[in-house]
C-alpha cells in the first residue's frame, strides 16, 4: 500500500490520514477512482488513531475499546488501491488544484481531479498565564504520548479544562497505571441550564452511557474541583504550580505536568488555502469551511471531511470520509446520483443522528468566556511571545481585525502561522467590541501551510515565467 | 454647512496614513477613511527598503525626492519615537543589488549611469563592486555572487512597525481612524466634499486619494485621472535568524527582529493574490545562491501583492484642477517616501501648494495632449 | 514528568541529546524521546530567550523546535528517533548555515 513512486495525477487526493481520509481513500479506490492518500505522520491513524499499526497491547488496553476500531479503518485502506504516501506533508495547494508537498527530503507536484481535504482539527488554544512553561502541554499531547510511545504521566499530575476529551484522558491514564493528583474542571456552570434542553437527544445516543461510566470511575479515583474560573501556570525555567480560582478561593498546588484541554476545533490552514468560504460555527464557536452533507465547499474541485468540517468526532468522522467518496466518484462520472444516495443512505442518517447528540456536549463544554480571551501578561501568540495586553491596547486604538494586528504586533506571524492564537485573538476583538466572531473574521493565512526550506522551495520547478518576473535584465 | 472634518484622507495604507498623520500633526480635523480587515492592501507587503539606488530614471525630481526621503529618516525616527514609543528600526549603512551573472552586473552598471546622466540629475554615488568586494562586507555571500551595485545613501527600516507607528501616531495627534469606511462615491458640496462609504457619510472641506490602486476610480470623480496600475509581487520570508546580514540587498533582507525576507517579482497583468510556486522557487533558488547558508532555513510565510504602479514608476501627486480641494498621492514607495508624504507632502495639502510646489509628479505629464 | 508503563516490542536505539546519551524506543518521535528521558525544554525561544517544550505533539504548534543532526527548527514531534542521531537544544533563533 506504501507506494514510492506516487504519479504525478490522480482522480481523487486525500489529504490526511484519519479516520475520515482512511475511509474516504479506501471507498473512493474500491469505486475504481485512482486515489492517493497523503499524511503527515508516519503511520496512518491520525490524531485518534496515532500508533495504531503500531501499539503494544497493553497500551491498547490502556486506551480502550474505542481506539481499537481503527483498526478495521487500517485494514481497508491497505486491502485498497489506495497509494498511501505517509510522511507526505502538503504545503501548497494551487487554486487550479495542484497539490505541492514534502517527502522524503524532496518536494512534489500531484494534480488531482478532485482533493478530499481530511486534516481534521485541533485542540481549542488555551491561553493561561504560563501556559508556555514546559511542563505544561495539551491533554492531546499526554494522549499522543502514551499511543505512540507508551508514556504515562508522572509525578504530580493535574489535568484542567473541560470536555470528552479531557475525561477520556483521565481514563486512559488510570488504566495505564498512572496518577493523577486533581483535575481542575473549568466547565462554566451556567453551561448546564443552556445544555438541558439537548440532554434526551444525548442520552439516547450510545455516547451517553460510555461517557457516564467514565466520568464515574474517574470521579471515584481522582480529586476533581470544579467550578474553576481562573488558572496559572507558575515555576521560572519549568512548571512548578498551578494557582486556580474556585468561587472566592485562590489555591496553589505543587505541579509536575499541567494537561490542558477545552474542547477542539476544525483546523483552518487546508480548507483556506484551498479557497473555501470560511464561516463561523457559533454552536461549537470555532470557524470552519462550509460544507454540506457530503464534505462539498464552495470551491468546486474541492471537499472536506471529518473534524475539519466541524467537529463530529471519529465515528462520525470516517461516515463524512465515506460520503465524500461516494460523492467524489458521483461528480468524476463513476456513479449516478441514485447509486450515491443508496450506498449513502445509512451513514447519512447516522451521521445526522450522532451530530444532533453532539450538540449537548457542544453546549456544556462552551469555554467561558475568561479561558478564551486572555488578558494582562499572559502569552497569546506562542511563536512570536506577544502578550495580551499589547493587543487589547491595539484593540482600544481601535485597529481593524486580526489581520491589521497580525501586520503591526507579529501575532500569529511565527512558525505556527497563527494556530495557538487565531482563535483567542479573534475572540478578543469580538469580547472587547460586544459583536460575534463572524463579524471580527480570522487571520489571513500563508502558503506555506508547514515550513518548508529555502532549499526545498527552490527544488520546485520553475521557468520562463518565473524568470521574466525575478531577474533583471 | 460645516464639514465634519477639515480633511478627508482616503485610504488607510502607508501612504495614506503618513498623509493624515502629517495633517493632523499640522492642526487639521482629520478623518482616515479606510477598508476592513481584508481589504487588498499593498501596504502589507512591502520590502521594508529606504531605497534610492534605483529611483529616477526619466525623472531626476524623483531621484531628488526619493535622496531627500532618506535624509529626513532619522528625524522621522526620532519623532515617531517621541511620540509613540515604537522603534521604527531605521539604519542606513547602504545597500546592495546582488548580481548572479556577468549580464546582471552589467544591466545594473548601464542603469545606474543612465540615471545619472540625465539633465539635472545630482549625481547618485554608487560603485559596482566584484565578488571579493561585496564578500567583505557581506561575509556570507556564496561563490555565484558575480559582484553587486551598492549605493552609501539606502538604508532599511520595519515596515511593520513604521505601519503601527504611524497609525497609533495619528490616533495619538488626535486623529479619526474610521475603519469599513470604504468610500463608494465621492462629490463636490457647498464648498467641501462628501464622501459616500459603506458606512454612511464623511463631509470635508478637502479630501486625499490616497486609495492605491483604487485611486483611478476616485479621482475620476473629482476630475483626477490617476493612471495607476496593480503589479503583482511575491515575497518569502524565513522563520527569525540571528543576525548575519547587515546591509539590505533588494532581494534579500535580514529585519532588525530576524526573519529574513526574500524576493522579489514584478508580474504584470495578473492581478491574483495567490502565490505561484514556480515564482516562489525561483526567487528561493537565488537566495540560496547568493547566501549558501539560507537552504535549510525555513521559510514560514509567503505571500503576493499589488504594488500600486504609476505608468512611469514615479509618484503622482496633485490637485484636481476641475475640483480644487481634492488631492490624489499614488507611488509604490510608501516606505521610504513615509517622511516625505508626512513631513512635506502633507503641509503642502494643507495649504493648496501642491501643484506649484511638485509640478513634476503632477497627472498631466501623462496626458498625451501635453506638448513638452 | 513522563514514564513507560510497558515495554513494547521494539528495538532500542541510543540518540545523544546535548551529549548525552539516551535509549528511546526506535518508534519514539525525538520529544517522545526527550519526555521519556525527563527532558521537558528542547529550545529556548526566539524572542524572549525563555525555555520552551513540546506543547502540541501533533505538529501545530512548533513548540518542539531543537538542532537535529546539525540542522536546526526541526519538528522534534514529527521527527522519528534514529540511531546515533544527534539532538541539541535550540538556542533562540535560528543561525545562518545550520
Amino acid at each position: 500500500m506504501i507506494d514510492k513512486a506516487l504519479p504525478d495525477s490522480c482522480d481523487l487526493a486525500v489529504i490526511g490520514a484519519g479516520p475520515s481520509g482512511m475511509a474516504a481513500a479506501a471507498t473512493a479506490a474500491a469505486l475504481g477512482l485512482s486515489t492517493v492518500l497523503l499524511d503527515e505522520q508516519p503511520a496512518p491513524g491520525g490524531q485518534i488513531y496515532r500508533g495504531i499499526t503500531e501499539t503494544a497491547a497493553a497500551t491498547r488496553a490502556a486506551l480502550g475499546a474505542d481506539y481499537r476500531r481503527g483498526e478495521a479503518l487500517v485494514e481497508a485502506l491497505v486491502a485498497s488501491k489506495t497509494k498511501y504516501s505517509p510522511g507526505s506533508s502538503v504545503f501548497d495547494v494551487s487554486p487550479s488544484g495542484e497539490i505541492a508537498f514534502l517527502a522524503g527530503g524532496r518536494t512534489h507536484l500531484l494534480a488531482a481531479k478532485r482533493i478530499l481535504a481530511a486534516t481534521g482539527g485541533q485542540e481549542r488554544p488555551f491561553p493561561i498565564e504560563g501556559w508556555t512553561l514546559p511542563g505544561v502541554m495539551t491533554a492531546g499531547a499526554a494522549q499522543t504520548l502514551l499511543k505512540q510511545a507508551d508514556l504515562v504521566p508522572s509525578g504530580r499530575v493535574v489535568l484542567a479544562g473541560s470536555g470528552p476529551l479531557l475525561w477520556l484522558l483521565a481514563a486512559q491514564i488510570l488504566r495505564a497505571g498512572g496518577t493523577i493528583s486533581t483535575i481542575l474542571d473549568t466547565t462554566p456552570k451556567a453551561n448546564w441550564r443552556a445544555a438541558l434542553p439537548h440532554l434526551p437527544r444525548f442520552l439516547a445516543s450510545p455516547y451517553a452511557a460510555k461517557g457516564l461510566a467514565l466520568l464515574a470511575r474517574v470521579r471515584l479515583s481522582v480529586k476533581v474541583v470544579s467550578g474553576v474560573t481562573f488558572l496559572r501556570a507558575s515555576g521560572g525555567e519549568r512548571l512548578r504550580e498551578v494557582t486556580y480560582r474556585c468561587g472566592s478561593a485562590e489555591v496553589t498546588v505543587a505541579a509536575d505536568a499541567l494537561l490542558l484541554h477545552q474542547g477542539v476545533v476544525p483546523s483552518l490552514h487546508m480548507p483556506d488555502t484551498l479557497g473555501c468560504r470560511i464561516l463561523w460555527n457559533g454552536e461549537q464557536r470555532a470557524f470552519q469551511p462550509e460544507a454540506d452533507e457530503w464534505g462539498a465547499t464552495s470551491v468546486a474541485h474541492a471537499a472536506i471531511a471529518g473534524d475539519g468540517a466541524g467537529i463530529g468526532g471519529a465515528r462520525s468522522a470516517a461516515r463524512r470520509g465515506r460520503l465524500a467518496a461516494w460523492d467524489a466518484a458521483h461528480r468524476l462520472g463513476r456513479i449516478d446520483r441514485a447509486e450515491r444516495d443508496r450506498l449513502a443512505s445509512d451513514d447519512l442518517a447516522a451521521l445526522q443522528r450522532d451530530l444532533a447528540a453532539r450538540r449537548f456536549l457542544d453546549v456544556l463544554y462552551e469555554p467561558a468566556a475568561a479561558f478564551r480571551a486572555p488578558t494582562g501578561d499572559t502569552i497569546v501568540c506562542r511563536c512570536e511571545e506577544v502578550r495580551a495586553s499589547k493587543i487589547e491596547a491595539a484593540i482600544a486604538q481601535g485597529i481593524l481585525g486580526p489581520n491589521q494586528l497580525k501586520f503591526f504586533m507579529r501575532c500569529g506571524m511565527g512558525p505556527c502561522q497563527g494556530r495557538l492564537c487565531g482563535l483567542s485573538v479573534t475572540e478578543m476583538f469580538a469580547q472587547a467590541r460586544g459583536v460575534s466572531p463572524a463579524e471580527i473574521g480570522h487571520y489571513r493565512l500563508r502558503t506555506p501551510i508547514k515550513p518548508v526550506t529555502v532549499a526545498e522551495m527552490a527544488s520546485l520547478p520553475f521557468g520562463e515565467h518565473a524568470d521574466k518576473a525575478v531577474v533583471r535584465l | 454647512m460645516t464639514s465634519d472634518y477639515d480633511i478627508a484622507v482616503i485610504g488607510g495604507g502607508l501612504v495614506g496614513t503618513a498623509i493624515a498623520y502629517g495633517l493632523a500633526k499640522a492642526g487639521q480635523r482629520v478623518a482616515l477613511l479606510d477598508e476592513d480587515d481584508r481589504a487588498r492592501r499593498a501596504s502589507v507587503a512591502n520590502f521594508s527598503l529606504i531605497w534610492v539606488q534605483t529611483k529616477g530614471l526619466g525623472m531626476p525630481e524623483y531621484a531628488d525626492w526619493s535622496r531627500g526621503a532618506a535624509d529626513l529618516w532619522p528625524q522621522f525616527r526620532d519623532e515617531i519615537a517621541a511620540l509613540t514609543e515604537i522603534d521604527l528600526a531605521f539604519t542606513r549603512p547602504g545597500g546592495f543589488h546582488l548580481c548572479l551573472s556577468d549580464a546582471e552586473v552589467e544591466a545594473r552598471s548601464s542603469h545606474l549611469s543612465r540615471i545619472n546622466a540625465q539633465p539635472g540629475m545630482t549625481p547618485l554615488p554608487y560603485e559596482i563592486l566584484g565578488h571579493n568586494a561585496v564578500r567583505e562586507m557581506l561575509p556570507d555571500i556564496g561563490p555565484e555572487v558575480v559582484g553587486a551595485s551598492y549605493c552609501p545613501l539606502d538604508g532599511q527600516c520595519n515596515s511593520m512597525r513604521l505601519f503601527w507607528g504611524l497609525h497609533t501616531a495619528f490616533y495619538r495627534s488626535g486623529g479619526h481612524y474610521r475603519s469599513r469606511h470604504r468610500v463608494q462615491s465621492l462629490a463636490a458640496r457647498d464648498g467641501g466634499f462628501i464622501a459616500t462609504t459603506e458606512s454612511g457619510a464623511i463631509s470635508a472641506g478637502k479630501v486625499v486619494i490616497a486609495a492605491g490602486n483604487d485611486s483611478r476610480r476616485l479621482g475620476a470623480m473629482v476630475g483626477i485621472d490617476a493612471q495607476v496600475r496593480p503589479q503583482r509581487g511575491q515575497v518569502l520570508v524565513t522563520e527569525r535568524m540571528k543576525p548575519f546580514l547587515h546591509y539590505p540587498t533588494i532581494t534579500v533582507r535580514q529585519a532588525d527582529e530576524g526573519s529574513v525576507m526574500l524576493g522579489d517579482a514584478i508580474e504584470e497583468g495578473d492581478t491574483s493574490l495567490a502565490v505561484g510556486t514556480d515564482v516562489l522557487a525561483k526567487m528561493a533558488d537565488r537566495a540560496r545562491r547568493m547566501f549558501p547558508g539560507l537552504a535549510n532555513v525555513n521559510v514560514v510565510r509567503t505571500w503576493a501583492a499589488q504594488r500600486v504602479m504609476t505608468r512611469d514608476g514615479c509618484p503622482i501627486y496633485d490637485e484636481s484642477r476641475s475640483h480644487p480641494g481634492a488631492f490624489v498621492a499614488n507611488c509604490h514607495s510608501g516606505v521610504t517616501l513615509a517622511p516625505r508624504h508626512a513631513l512635506t507632502l502633507a503641509p503642502l495639502i494643507a495649504g493648496s501648494h501642491v501643484a506649484a510646489e511638485l509640478p513634476a509628479f503632477g497627472t498631466e505629464r501623462f496626458d498625451v495632449s501635453t506638448v513638452y | 514528568m513522563f514514564r513507560r508503563f510497558t515495554d513494547r516490542e521494539q528495538s532500542n536505539v541510543t540518540i545523544l541529546v546535548d551529549g548525552r546519551p539516551i535509549v528511546a524506543k526506535a518508534t519514539d518521535s525525538v520529544a517522545a524521546a526527550m519526555f521519556a528521558a525527563g527532558i521537558a525544554a528542547c529550545r529556548t525561544t526566539a524572542v524572549e530567550d525563555r525555555p520552551r517544550g513540546p506543547y502540541c505533539m501533533m505538529g501545530v504548534c512548533f513548540d518542539c523546535l531543537a538542532v537535529v543532526d546539525g540542522i536546526g527548527s526541526r519538528q522534534g514531534c514529527m521527527t522519528r528517533v534514529r540511531d546515533g542521531m544527534v539532538v541539541e537544544t535550540q538556542k533562540g533563533r535560528r543561525e545562518i548555515g545550520r
